[in-house]
């Protein structure tokens, strides 16, 4: 059933292509667009894995193929199926990431608007060797949306006592890290589950309901989550 | 899954043999301590799978629920406005069987021994308890809107037990006549999922509008107020205007009366002929909190931090028929007290750690296509009670996208809780 979904996406991609090209988007307005990005992953000198994988030379990579990082079923399956990230397929991807590739852990509705989507992937361009655009002296894109202090982050948590406490969020976020409206929170780097819950705490991060969550969680509970959801498998 | 597999699979091997022989016979000294768990709902299911999962076989989890399939309540108003399937709602207990080795038997509850401590069951078996969970959710109050009983139920549905009668409800919607009335009686407070009812309403609504857009919808409400009324009421005159009335009780919406058989609805004693009539009654906890001798009034108390009832410290009480403060009863808030109390049975039971109670409850509602609102809070076990700490509810006015982004978020929910419970 995947493979058949697969292979309607490829047509679909194939016909994108043809109706957008390439068409120049503006990299510039890509760097604001990107921000929404930064929570999860990384992009530029120095990038590395986090929440999700980084994006240098993302351009005609393999899917999949981020060393080291825990892919979902989902984006594995796509790999196998010979999924490359070519300007088409990344216009497809955050259009709606679960459309392309069911299961992903991308939990990012995607954009709607064709112009923010070829401007997003002109600045993502910019960290790919080939082709061209490579601006003169790389920004130092490993940002995060919130800091946190470091004795905060060296809180070494208890995962029994975060697995307690995760009862609270698997109300809602499914621990085998399904993500369906509701975003996948396992297998993250416990330093970015540390700074994300954080922000949502002090109110940087918007949204309700976690905001109340966060807001009565301690230091060391939060450290506790972050060590539980991090090992889970 | 942290167990192995092949170890579940020999026990249920074993349980089936026991379970042939008329009785649960508890061998002196038996060697694991035993919870029963009565009703498969969103509380009881839970509590099952966190007790079964987090001892690893160290407690022998028996859970007892007469349905096969439990189809959830929550998203059935979807199901109503044609924005679910009705199949998409069902969930069966073979997961938990298979692989959190709980004994699933398919039995009413029918008597508690609290001396001897066992659950018999209407099959005839006898089940020994350690701790008994109860999570059997609601029953209806006998003469609560006169005219009405069980045995209406099919001329004038409840809808408010999912699965059959939603079905029914929405089979009477399709068939109403153009321009005809769908009538509710609203419950009087408390009663499961404070925004439900109007929820329904909303969903009826979008129904209406598109199959019968002259038809009407009259609600006799004896409650002043009602959970999310400014955001529902904002939502009502948005999409369905005209088309929705509420009589409250300054005007006698308390006051009512039915005629299964004539069709009618007499509200402080102006009779209507009405085409549906969805009368949703004043609610009680299911009856076998009762027959336990644990209730006072309609409803269970309980202590909060581990959900025990104040009558049998033997004796936890999760859910709808619960006493337990200022929680709504929700499915979100069942799922909540169950694993404060999974969290306190196992430590009872095995001696591992028992952390401090937490609550949380969050309840999303569709008014119409991508107009998802919500309400939730946090809370915490008092001496007295579980108390309420913090809470949002969202705002009147806000955006199309954050609407959608909350129905899409409560989409997630569902997928979410529903794992949670049957794993
Ligand atoms: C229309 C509607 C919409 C709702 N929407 C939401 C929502 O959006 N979000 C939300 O959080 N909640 C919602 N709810 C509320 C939610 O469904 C209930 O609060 C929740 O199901 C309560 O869980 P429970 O475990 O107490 O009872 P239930 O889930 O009802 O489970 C009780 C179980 O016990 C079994 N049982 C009863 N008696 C016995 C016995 N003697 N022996 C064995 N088994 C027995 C029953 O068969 C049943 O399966 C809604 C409810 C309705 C009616």
């Amino acid at each position: 059933m995947i493979k058949t979904r697969y292979v309607l996406t490829a047509a679909c991609i194939a016909w994108a292509g043809l109706a957008n090209g390439e068409a120049g988007g503006d990299p510039e307005r890509g760097a604001q667009l990107y921000r929404q990005c930064v929570g999860c992953h990384q992009v530029g000198e120095g990038a590395v894995d986090r929440v999700g994988p980084h994006l240098n030379g993302i351009f005609d990579r393999a899917a999949g193929q981020s060393e080291g990082y825990r892919y979902s079923d989902g984006m594995q399956r796509a790999a196998a199926g010979g999924l490359v990230w070519t300007y088409e397929s990344l216009d497809a991807f955050i259009t709606d990431p679960r459309s392309l590739v069911s299961r992903t852990r991308m939990s990012f509705r995607g954009f709607d608007d064709q112009q923010d989507r070829d401007d997003l992937l002109a600045y993502l361009r910019t960290f790919s060797a080939d082709p061209q655009n490579i601006p003169e002296s790389a920004p130092t894109a490993v940002a995060v949306d919130h800091s946190v202090a470091p004795e905060i982050l060296a809180i070494v948590g208890d995962p029994a006592y975060g697995e307690y406490l995760s009862g609270e969020c698997t109300a809602c976020h499914q621990a085998s890290g399904a993500a369906n409206g509701i975003p996948s929170i396992t297998n993250w780097p416990t330093e970015d589950f540390v700074i994300a819950m954080h922000a949502y705490k002090d109110g940087v991060r918007e949204h309700p309901v976690m905001q109340m969550m966060a807001g009565r969680l301690s230091n060391e509970e939060i450290a506790a989550l972050a060590a539980y959801f991090e090992g889970l498998e | 899954m942290k167990f192995n597999r092949r170890a579940f699979i020999g026990t249920a091997t074993a349980t089936a043999a026991t379970l042939s022989a008329p009785m649960f016979v508890r061998a002196d000294g038996h060697s694991k301590p035993r919870v029963v768990v009565v009703g498969g709902g969103a509380g009881g299911a839970t509590a099952a799978r966190y007790i079964a999962k987090d001892s690893a076989g160290a407690i022998d989890v028996t859970l007892i629920e007469p349905t096969r399939a439990y189809y959830t309540c929550f998203f059935s108003n979807l199901y109503i406005g044609g924005f679910r399937e009705m199949n998409s709602l069902g969930h069966s207990y073979g997961t938990l069987a298979a692989e959190y080795g709980i004994n699933v038997v398919h039995d009413w509850a029918t008597g508690v021994d609290r001396d001897a401590k066992t659950v018999t069951t209407a099959g005839g078996y006898t089940i020994p308890y350690d701790r008994l969970i109860l999570s059997p959710g609601i029953d209806f109050v006998d003469g609560a809107v006169p005219g009405w009983d069980v045995s209406a139920s099919n001329a004038m549905p409840h809808a408010y037990k999912a699965g059959s009668q939603t079905e029914l409800l929405r089979a009477q919607i399709d068939a109403m006549p153009q321009g005809g009335t769908y009538a509710m009686v609203a419950p009087p407070n408390p009663y499961r999922c404070p925004p439900g009812p109007y929820e329904r309403v909303s969903m009826v609504a979008h129904r209406l509008s598109e199959v019968n857009p002259t038809a009407k919808i009259l609600i006799a409400d004896p409650k002043e107020k009602f959970s999310k009324q400014a955001l529902f009421e904002e939502g009502w005159n948005n999409h369905y205007s005209g088309m929705i009335e509420r009589i409250g009780p300054d005007f006698g919406g308390e006051n009512v009366e039915v005629d299964p058989a004539a069709m009618t609805l007499s509200i402080d004693g102006e009779v209507t002929n009405v085409d549906v009539c969805n009368v949703i009654p004043a609610m009680k906890a299911g009856r076998i909190a009762d027959i336990a001798g644990i209730t006072e009034g309609n409803w269970a108390p309980v202590n909060a931090a581990d959900l025990s009832s104040k009558m049998d410290e033997n004796i936890h009480v999760l859910g709808d028929a619960c006493a337990q403060g200022d929680m709504p009863k929700s499915g979100f808030s069942a799922n909540s007290q169950a694993k404060v109390c999974a969290n306190a049975v196992r430590g009872a039971l095995t001696g591992s750690s028992v952390f401090p109670a937490r609550f949380s409850n969050t309840c999303w509602s569709l008014i119409d296509t991508n107009d998802g609102i919500k309400v939730g809070a946090t809370y915490e076990a008092t001496e007295e009670k579980i108390a309420k700490v913090d809470g949002f509810v969202s705002q009147t006015g806000e955006d199309a996208a954050v609407r959608q982004a909350t129905y899409e978020e409560s989409i997630g929910w569902y997928d979410g809780i529903t794992a949670d419970m049957f794993g």
